[in-house]
């Protein structure tokens, strides 16, 4: 085999592989669209009237989450089963924005930590390597750690819109996941960056709750609290 | 009034404040047996293991690029060596060690995606690529393909207990109970890119031992080398397009070479060639006292 056939089937190669890359592309083009507009649903609960009507937002978002997964059932059949993290970065971004959106949904229904598993299954993916499109642990962790973020800035707005006793809550569940983070040991790379930034979303949640207590407020958010129990 | 002194204060003010009471308790509230913390306890076992067996694979990727480097060197004692076959064999044995790192590489990979750990590994097998593509240039005077050395890179398996517990990723390889490690289209090219370089050195070395005959080879091999690159052009990943400024240089000077042979080696004599290459502005007097 002469040295310009050699490269000749070498461009053939490179060529394929941009092909697939472009498929992916376009897939995850039409993912981020779908995130970006659950995102705005979700937003809606920042705003003072958004407190009333939390679980109409969180179905209407469940609604959008079965675009996503028919669009990441689309995503599967670009490219080799077996090559999934050779074209991880295309869709690494994005599938930590849709762990964070499924993240949000399930604490303003349920006030809890999304499981791996449940994130798999209200994207339609599978939960570890060998049975196919999977979510990365490390793409699911920093997911969660931008749900911290959000969280404290919910619990700045729901100060805002009278709710007093929101932020004691999201303090609790905040200072949980700081100490779940505090398990790991994290490399340096950009989940630890993220890792790094969890620590003022603790502080600002705890500024809230101090302001709160030392206006006497937590303390009739906690009887209420007590009392709805 | 500072940020630190801000923060500073704020701290010394919650010293005697409720909600710094509150937050220690929550702290001792963080129940080591919750959900979360079991399923964090988790993560943390999957993490470890990750990194683990990434550093590993760094480490074996370095000892390759170090044993193949040396191959290299050895491969350029061949030019002022007569005994050029003992230094092929001893290539050979050093090559032969190399692949036995590659195994210890393609078994931590075992039913993994070798994707996933491609960025520990590619150093260390574009080296190798270099060295082995250089032997293969010496003997044969060609350019190895991808399939020729993913060939000497498929190992059999030596303890049957672990095909039963790995679910390896290419049904072929269970099969035949082997296990293979490839050599990517791209590491594949950046290697063969290095190897020009390499070309470059060897061309200069035999003119410098008088060797008027390589040297017009190297510049062919390099010629035709340089052209697959031009043809892939931009169509490849960034990092191959980087190396074609380098392949650039190294192709000119062997043209450049080539070319002074041409011109001037019926003047010069052949064992002041290797003046000729190492200082212009001597070349220069050294003309003016010859002619």
């Amino acid at each position: 085999m002469s040295v310009s056939e050699m490269f000749i089937t070498l461009q053939g190669v490179l060529t394929a592989d941009q092909d697939i890359r472009e498929e992916i592309r376009k897939v995850v083009q039409t993912l981020e669209q779908t995130a970006r507009e659950i995102l705005t649903l979700l937003q809606g609960v920042h705003q003072g009237a958004g407190f009333q009507d939390i679980p109409k937002k969180c179905l209407k978002a469940r609604e959008h989450f079965g675009a996503v997964k028919t669009q990441l059932a689309s995503l599967k059949t670009k490219f080799p089963a077996d090559q999934y993290y050779r074209f991880h970065e295309h869709w690494r971004f994005v599938l930590q924005r849709l762990v964070f959106l499924a993240a949000f949904v399930v604490y303003l229904e349920t006030e809890t930590l999304v499981t791996r598993e449940a994130v798999t299954e209200i994207l339609g993916i599978e939960a570890d390597r060998e049975r196919g499109f999977h979510l990365d642990i490390e793409d699911y962790l920093s997911g969660i750690l931008t749900l911290a973020s959000e969280l404290s800035r919910l619990a700045v707005n729901s100060v805002t819109a009278g709710d007093y006793s929101r932020p004691l809550r999201i303090s609790t569940f905040i200072n949980e996941l700081d100490s779940g983070f505090r398990l790991l040991n994290l490399k340096n790379d950009s989940l630890r960056k993220r890792y790094d930034g969890l620590k003022y979303d603790v502080k600002k949640i705890e500024e809230v709750v101090y302001d709160l207590s030392i206006r006497g407020l937590s303390k009739e958010a906690a009887s209420d609290v007590g009392g709805e129990k | 009034m500072s940020s630190k002194e801000g923060s500073g204060g704020f701290r010394k003010r919650k010293h005697d404040n409720f909600a710094h009471g509150q937050r220690k308790d929550e702290k001792d509230n963080v129940n080591s047996s919750s959900s979360l913390m079991v399923s964090f306890k988790s993560f943390q076992l999957e993490l470890d293991t990750r990194h683990d067996k990434y550093e590993r694979l760094v480490k074996l990727s370095r000892d390759i690029t170090i044993e193949s480097k040396r191959t290299i060197f050895l491969l350029h004692r061949i030019t002022s060596d007569p005994n050029g076959e003992e230094i092929l064999n001893e290539s050979e044995a050093k090559l032969e060690a190399v692949r036995q790192k590659i195994k210890q590489v393609a078994q931590e990979l075992i039913g993994e995606d070798m994707y996933q750990f491609h960025r520990a590994i590619s150093p260390g097998l574009q080296e190798y690529v270099e060295a082995v593509s250089f032997q293969y240039f010496i003997k044969t005077r060609s350019l190895i393909s991808v399939k020729e050395i993913n060939k000497q890179l498929i190992f059999t398996m030596e303890d049957k207990e672990e095909e039963t517990n790995t679910p390896s990723s290419n049904p072929y390889d269970k099969q035949l109970c082997t296990w293979s490690l490839k050599v990517t289209p791209v590491d594949y090219l950046l290697g063969v890119a290095d190897l020009t370089g390499e070309l470059m050195r060897m061309c200069i070395n035999s003119v410098g031992n008088g060797d008027i005959d390589t040297p017009f080879e190297l510049s062919q091999f390099l010629r035709q080398i340089y052209d697959g690159f031009s043809y892939i052009g931009n169509t490849g990943p960034y990092e191959v397009s980087k190396k074609l400024y380098t392949l650039k240089q190294s192709l000119a000077k062997v043209e450049n070479a080539c070319y002074t042979l041409k011109v001037r080696g019926s003047e010069i004599p052949k064992h002041m060639l290797a003046d000729v290459f190492s200082t212009k502005a001597e070349m220069i007097d050294r003309e003016e006292g010859l002619s």
